[in-house]
């Protein structure tokens, strides 16, 4: 297996050390491959000139961000002032993801510790159903979900047979919707980190928190929460950074109204309308925000840790 | 009613698992401020039984009662009772300080009250130096005093000990009972201690419970247990013995003589429920036995020298007995000038103590 390792290395550390920078060449390959490369092509491309037909012209311009972020009337030639309609959808994304992140990690912490609570060899199984939905494609689930939603759907008669409405609510185009959607397209990556913290939890922990007077609130609040934190945190930044480029679930359950992030890029690179240098900046300015929250939070993090010391 | 004296009264108590039951019908009464001892081999249901008494289990049958109170219905938050876990479940991402003090403030102290009953706490196991580490890193013996304080920190009124040397090397375990004894004595808590090593039990306890398969064997004090063992398990479980299979021949004047393999003949005290014909074993310490070259007295069994094992402070001499079983015989080091040492080979004579002899019901 250690093939990529040339012989001759003076020692055996030495020999160790050169196997181990070959064998890491593939995953270097593939994070530079498959990450840094496109976001370079993507960084290029934002400060390109567009085509009208799509695609790009080789020419240096700042057009993309400048349509981004300033408004300058109908024809181009008036002074400046700021443009709302992308900020505001930015905005919109973030509130929708934020949102879903929230009610996944609501449903998915309770989830997670009940399967990680489960007798060893049942909690395969409960992973295993958790997963099941997402064997089908993920358009069609949105789509079957955008039906049981609909005004005449299954979910608004039941509810007016049950008694508990009397007109069917409108579900389908609402905000909800899409929290809805989001929600249930990315559970799993809330449940499934989350759970792997758990079960790697030692329980005695707890216990030894309820022999020392706490109540089981405070137990899960001062010492089980602390110890899955690294899960959770994992969890939501799973949810949230797919939920905010997401467009599948905002198309099809938010309509016009509740456009998001994903749909505008996705729109600039579909069709003769589109405009590739602002997908491109779109994207970057989406990418840019995401790292700066996130590079934030870690610091704010190592902060408190310190802090602890 | 339960006796206000006790600090703990087990009744009665049951546990099953299913269908197997881990504590058959236990009973036991722990007095207030007693270093008190659970001790058995792996399994017998020790850590069960600390376990019910905390709360962590609950009692299939049978009652428990701390100091009069009913407790087994109470979840362990509102027993006064406080856990030294065998893996210490120290809280890793606090502090050594805010571990020892999180028992006192869940009681309902102020952090900063907390914080300095957590202090002194320290300092009685002597790791002031240490309050602003994370568990992580300390030593498993440091580890295990942050333990001993977070549970003694609220002031409970029993503190239950799991085990709580068995990770740490001989001689920080005979420094560290010491320390615990010493503990029990300052604080005046009741401490109930479960260890599966007899020697251990022997030095630090006022009374040892001896348990086996779910079942309490003997409760007395460690001389009471080493000295008459009441039954086979104990006496062999308890310290090196010789334990023989003999035949009763007669019963006289509240003597007893057994007759061993190869037709040799012991004197021990009768004991109820032992009589005349009855095939019993018979215990027999190897260090109230000494042998000499010429019969002592006409009880004097006669075999010859098989072996001589130096153990430090004692020589152990393995004798087999004339056509009869082998017995092993202990001479303190500093005897061996007035009692003698014999090579292997020679003829000589097993002699003991009167009374040192005791017959077992199985
Ligand atoms: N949760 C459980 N389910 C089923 N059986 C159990 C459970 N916990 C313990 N037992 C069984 O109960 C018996 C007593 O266990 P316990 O842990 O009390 O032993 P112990 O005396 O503390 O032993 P050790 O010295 O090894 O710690 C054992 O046979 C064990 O297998
Ligand atoms: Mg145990």
């Amino acid at each position: 297996m250690a093939a990529g390792a040339p012989g001759g290395g003076s020692t055996v550390a030495n020999t160790y050390e050169k196997a181990r920078t070959w064998l890491l060449l593939p995953s270097w390959l593939v994070l530079l491959g498959l990450s840094l490369i496109p976001v370079i092509m993507m960084l290029v491309y934002s400060f390109l000139t567009k085509e009208f037909r799509g695609g790009v012209i080789w020419e240096f311009s700042l057009a993309a961000y400048d349509q981004f972020f300033f408004d300058r009337g109908l024809f181009g030639d008036e002074p400046p002032s700021i443009e709302w309609t992308y900020i505001t959808i930015f905005w919109r994304s973030f509130w929708q993801a934020g949102t879903a992140t929230l009610l996944s990690l609501a449903i998915g912490f309770p989830t997670a510790y009940f399967i990680a609570t489960r007798p060893a060899g049942s909690r395969a199984i409960w992973v295993f159903l958790i997963t099941i939905p997402y064997w089908v494609n993920l358009l069609i689930r949105t789509v079957s979900m955008k039906f049981l939603l609909r005004d005449q759907g299954p979910l608004n008669q039941v509810l007016m047979s049950l008694g508990l409405i009397d007109s069917p609510l409108h579900m389908v185009n609402t905000n909800f919707a899409v929290q809805l959607g989001l929600f249930y397209s990315y559970l799993p990556f809330m449940v499934l980190p989350i759970y792997a913290a758990v079960e790697r939890y030692d329980f005695s922990l707890s216990e030894a928190a309820a022999d020392l007077y706490a109540s089981r609130w405070v137990t899960l609040r001062r010492v089980l929460l602390p110890a899955v934190k690294p899960g959770i945190i994992a969890g939501c930044i799973l949810v949230f950074v797919p939920s905010l480029g997401s467009f599948l679930a905002p198309d099809l359950l938010g309509g016009a109204k509740n456009y998001m992030i994903g749909s505008l890029i996705e729109e600039q690179f579909k069709g003769n309308a589109g405009n590739w240098p602002f997908g491109a900046a779109a994207s970057m300015i989406l990418l840019t925000i995401v790292l700066i929250i996130l590079l934030l939070f870690a610091r704010q993090q190592t902060r408190h840790e310190r802090k602890e010391a | 009613m339960a006796r206000q004296d006790n600090a703990i009264d087990v009744r009665n108590a049951v546990k099953r698992y299913g269908s197997f039951t881990a504590l058959k019908e236990v009973s036991l009464s722990i007095k207030d401020n007693e270093f008190f001892t659970l001790l058995g081999p792996s399994g017998c249901g020790k850590t069960t039984l600390l376990r019910m008494i905390a709360g962590f289990e609950d009692v299939s049958h049978g009652s428990i009662h701390l100091y009069g109170q009913e407790i087994e219905n109470l979840p362990p938050n509102q027993r006064p009772v406080n856990t030294v876990f065998q893996s210490y479940a120290l809280f890793p991402h606090l502090n050594v300080l805010d571990n020892v003090a999180f028992g006192v403030e869940m009681k309902g102290a102020s952090q900063s009250e907390a914080r300095s009953k957590a202090r002194q706490m320290l300092e009685l196991v002597q790791l002031s130096d240490f309050s602003a580490r994370k568990p992580s890193q300390l030593s498993g013996g440091q580890q295990q005093r942050v333990a001993l304080a977070r549970a003694l920190a609220p002031q409970p009124k029993v503190l239950l000990l799991d085990e709580p040397l068995s990770a740490l090397d001989l001689k920080l375990r005979k420094a560290m009972q010491l320390e615990l004894k010493h503990l029990q004595r300052e604080t005046g808590i009741t401490f109930i201690f479960v260890t599966h090593d007899q020697e251990e039990a022997l030095t630090m306890s006022d009374r040892i419970a001896v348990m086996s398969a779910g079942e309490l064997q003997q409760l007395g004090t460690p001389r009471e247990i080493y000295e008459s063992p009441r039954n086979v398990f104990v006496a062999d479980f308890i310290g090196e013995t010789n334990l023989l299979t003999v035949v009763v021949k007669e019963i006289r004047d509240g003597n007893a003589i057994c007759q061993l393999d190869g037709g040799h003949e012991l004197h021990c005290n009768e004991v109820a429920g032992i009589g005349v014909g009855s095939s019993v074993h018979l215990s027999l310490r190897p260090e109230r036995v000494f042998i000499s070259d010429k019969p002592r007295e006409s009880k004097s069994l006669q075999g010859k020298v098989s072996e001589n094992i130096f153990i430090g402070t004692d020589i152990t001499t393995i004798v087999n007995l004339t056509d009869g079983p082998t017995f092993t015989v202990r001479t303190s080091n500093s005897d061996r000038g007035s009692k003698g040492i014999f090579e292997p080979g020679s003829d000589v004579y097993v002699n003991m103590e009167p009374g040192a002899a005791r017959l077992l019901i199985d």
